[in-house]
């Protein structure tokens, strides 16, 4: 991305001037679920898009989004979830086979919508220069190793996001 | 990775971008990349019909320094011209 040095709008200021540094977007993904892992990826791909430096943080269940193969088999759950269009009652979808279908329903209003999956977000994320930190005590709580991996995910601990993060002009918990 | 290539050149534009049926946030990300193709001083089209656009083309413009030369709102579709500026 490119540093634009137009002059600054008088409303906000936006734009940054020359020598100035580009805004910030540090993002903690915590969630391994579909409707968890959209809003993560299309913050950063937006963000990227305005020229903002991104990095997201995979930590806990959020580390799935960046698992070579569960990153493209993530799920919604009905369950404890009322604002799902399924209308079903918490004991109906506790049954097996609901998670399924609430996922399956999800990725067809995604498709229908023409919103790229998971996948194909991650690699719009990486082609932006969004960058992706592995929480490295969550591989080690659940034993998952680097090569389980996307391989551009870096290994770091909260710190090293915490070194970004401490000049974030955006920080979100997902 | 989303279609990122632009029509022909349309009339008042140097290069033209169909977002029509795409929602956020394809038709930002697409902008950008398109107009990092472009030099300073040309133009990008862009037509939408995600109402959000109408929100997100100004911000886009501003975040980026972009100029915003016209919006047009007409039967669901929205219009925008952008300069590139650097």
């Amino acid at each position: 991305m490119t540093v634009t040095t137009a002059a600054p709008t008088p409303e906000t200021g936006a734009v940054h001037g020359e020598g100035q540094r580009r805004r910030r977007l540090a993002l903690v993904a915590s969630k391994g679920t579909l409707d968890g892992a959209y809003p993560v990826l299309i913050l950063a791909t937006t963000a990227a898009s305005l020229g903002w430096e991104v990095a997201i943080f995979f930590t806990f269940y959020g580390l799935d989004i960046i698992h070579k193969k569960k990153h493209k088999k993530l799920k919604v759950s009905p369950l404890a979830n009322p604002a799902m269009p399924m209308a079903l009652p918490s004991l109906v979808g506790a049954l097996p086979g609901m998670t399924a279908a609430a996922t399956a329903m999800m990725k067809g209003w995604m498709k229908r919508s023409h919103m790229p999956g998971v996948g194909e977000f991650l690699d719009m994320a990486r082609e932006s220069g969004v960058r992706l930190y592995a929480c490295s005590t969550t591989m080690g709580v659940m034993g998952i190793g680097p090569n389980a991996l996307l391989a551009d995910a870096d290994i770091a601990g909260a710190t090293a996001f915490l070194d970004f993060a401490a000049d974030a002009d955006v920080s979100l918990f997902v | 990775m989303p279609d990122t290539t632009l029509s022909p050149t349309t009339a008042g534009a140097d290069a033209a971008l169909d977002c029509k049926g795409l929602l956020c946030p394809l038709p930002v990300y697409k902008a950008s990349r398109a107009l990092d193709r472009l030099r300073p001083g040309q133009v990008l089209r862009v037509e939408c019909t995600d109402p959000g656009s109408l929100a997100d083309f100004p911000a886009l413009a501003r975040q980026r320094g972009f100029t915003l030369l016209s919006v047009a709102d007409r039967d669901g579709i929205q219009v925008f011209h952008l300069r590139r500026e650097t």
